[in-house]
């Protein structure tokens, strides 16, 4: 492969051709950009539209203090939770449109794959309008309710009390069931392409040598289905971390995650230098997360 | 598939009753809020929990509403220009990436998967401060006050397009190639009539992948629209945050079928296998 690419040098006008516009984009509106929060995110306010980029470390500093490392330690919990909510829901599934007849997968990963298409904004709207004190899922909690309530008469216990809808938005479950709802396709075709790879004789051949299901599972499919629930993981897991939407509609006062602090520093508290250093620590988050998945990948790249 | 003739395989998983159950539930999941939003848009009531008769009043409402409607073609102008921009300069990365060798690759093919890694807020807040910092003029006439959201756009949209039509190039055979120019193609022949034809479904996938995320964006709008540049999720933003009114369900709805149209279209085009590919 390395061999048939073409030396730039010997190329000179088709690359200049083809490469200046990607390259002068890149830099012109990526990485100036993210140069100037970086340089940001190293000064201090000097007047109400001046910033003075001093070289101060303050700005890190006060990122260290417990009220932002524990929003820090708080947005990675959240996230991590989501991402474990995904990958128990999403694996039956996948494993189900691997298995599922061929001409039924592709519309079963279009089923999939057609809210992750629909506007992320109309989706937690309309999650919202569900978990309303008035939407349908409080009303089917009441009816629940309402049914546990009838049985105790049945059985001679005292009737529940009256049913009183109950909050659901506007709390950290709220913003954990948003996040799953937004990023389940994300988790579910990573793990289907991986399972679709898998040679499904290995299964039979588990089944047949006498092992459970269970055991067949645990034993050979998650094994061998590690590089996709890895992807999986990591694909849910970074978005999960900066999210601002879902947090911001269906979070309450306490719910607030770190991309709504930044937020908040650009358009309310107006301390961008500030925001700047809480978005590169972000950044920062990311990177330390995506080195330690591709060291993992050569560790398993040098065992084979 | 669904007869119950056959007894069921040891790896037919999805005859299950569990497993079908538990498809069943994720996806009443995934559609039953949307599908609760799209019939409620009809409902002619302003709270939306109960059936009270078929209207299509909040859609004459909602398409008699100025600004969301302003909000609609601002939307559809940016996703339109951002996916054609997004399209070239993809394109070009992508070949670029895989037919040359040149100093500092590693470095280049990094920075250009960057802005897919980058949390969307972080990007967002970026390019506040980068307009900002160079002054960009945000008084220009329709479309060109645009300018700084379809730039942002861009940006994040164009890398998705190179990483489809990069793995697109994978299969490609390179011997075609220099057979054309064996015989006689110039360098601009070979990539029109030969590259380019081989490289299209890739160029179809990107391109709807571009819109979409454009139409889907709202944390880098957020922060890169002005008073006169909303769009429409930035629209929908501000309408739920005051009130959630009837007509959101009808712009909402509208939204869904074009989505869904659009999904279709796709599909005509490359067949479902081919859309399952590309994500």
């Amino acid at each position: 492969m390395a061999g048939a690419l073409q030396d730039w040098k010997l190329q000179k006008k088709p690359f200049v051709a083809i490469a200046t516009a990607p390259v002068f984009w890149l830099i012109l509106f990526f990485v100036a950009p993210m140069a100037i929060v970086w340089l940001y995110s190293f000064g201090q306010n000097a007047g109400p539209a001046d910033i003075d980029i001093s070289g101060t470390l303050d700005n890190y500093k006060r990122a260290t203090e417990w009220l932002y490392l524990s929003i820090f330690l708080k947005s990675f919990a959240v996230a991590a939770l989501t991402t474990l909510i995904c990958l128990i829901v999403g694996f039956p599934v996948a494993m189900a449109i691997t298995f599922a007849a061929p001409k039924w997968r592709p519309w079963m990963l279009l089923g999939i794959m057609l809210p992750f298409w629909t506007n992320l904004l109309i989706r937690t709207y309309a999650l919202m309008a569900l978990m309303g004190t008035n939407g349908y899922m409080n009303k089917g909690l009441g009816g629940l309710w309402e049914g546990a309530s009838w049985f105790r008469t049945l059985v001679g216990m005292q009737p529940l009390e009256a049913w009183t809808p109950v909050q659901l938005l506007y709390n950290n479950f709220a913003v954990v069931l948003g996040l799953v709802y937004v990023h389940l396709p994300f988790m579910v075709l990573p793990l289907y392409s991986a399972l679709d790879r898998l040679d499904k004789s290995l299964i039979e051949a588990s089944l047949d040598l006498g092992a459970g299901h269970f055991k067949t599972f645990m034993k050979v499919v998650v094994p061998l289905a590690a590089p996709g629930i890895v992807a999986g993981v990591m694909i849910t897991l970074i978005p999960a971390l900066g999210a601002y939407l879902t947090p911001d509609l269906m979070g309450g006062t306490d719910s607030q995650m770190i991309a709504n602090v930044i937020e908040r520093q650009f358009k309310r508290a107006n301390d961008w230098p500030f925001g700047a250093a809480l978005s590169f620590l972000l950044i920062y988050a990311m990177f330390i997360l995506i080195a330690l998945q591709s060291m993992r990948a050569n560790k398993v790249k040098e065992a084979r | 598939m669904f007869g119950r003739s056959a007894p069921i395989a040891p790896l037919e998983y999805t005859r299950k009753l569990w497993m079908r159950s538990w498809v069943g539930l994720t996806l009443l999941f995934l559609y039953a809020p949307l599908l609760v939003l799209m019939i409620f848009s009809f409902n002619d009531s302003k709270r939306n929990v109960v059936w009270k008769g078929f209207t299509l009043k909040y859609y004459e409402k909602a398409l008699n509403n100025d600004s969301l409607v302003e909000a609609m073609v601002n939307s559809l102008t940016i996703a339109f220009l951002a996916t054609i921009v997004s399209l070239v300069i993809g394109a070009l990365a992508a070949v670029m990436l895989w037919r040359f060798r040149f100093p500092l690759k590693g470095l280049v093919e990094g920075t250009i998967s960057l802005p897919i890694i980058v949390p969307e807020i972080c990007l967002g807040v970026a390019f506040l401060i980068f307009f900002a910092k160079v002054d960009w003029p945000t008084d220009l006439a329709w479309p060109l006050n645009l300018s700084a959201i379809t730039i942002a756009h861009i940006t994040f949209c164009f890398p998705f397009v190179a990483m489809v039509v990069r793995a697109r190039l994978a299969s490609f055979n390179k011997e075609e190639e220099e057979a054309a120019k064996d015989l006689g193609a110039t360098e601009w022949q070979a990539f029109r009539d030969v590259l380019l034809p081989h490289i299209k479904p890739g160029l179809i996938a990107g391109a709807l992948l571009a819109f979409t995320l454009s139409l889907d964006d709202f944390v880098i709008t957020f922060f890169t629209s002005g008073p006169d540049t909303i769009t429409f999720p930035v629209k929908v933003y501000s309408m739920v945050r005051f009130s959630v009114t009837p007509e959101v369900n009808a712009a909402s709805t509208i939204l869904i079928v074009l989505t869904v149209i659009l999904t279709f279209i796709a599909l005509k085009l490359q067949g479902v296998k081919g859309i399952a590919q590309t994500h």
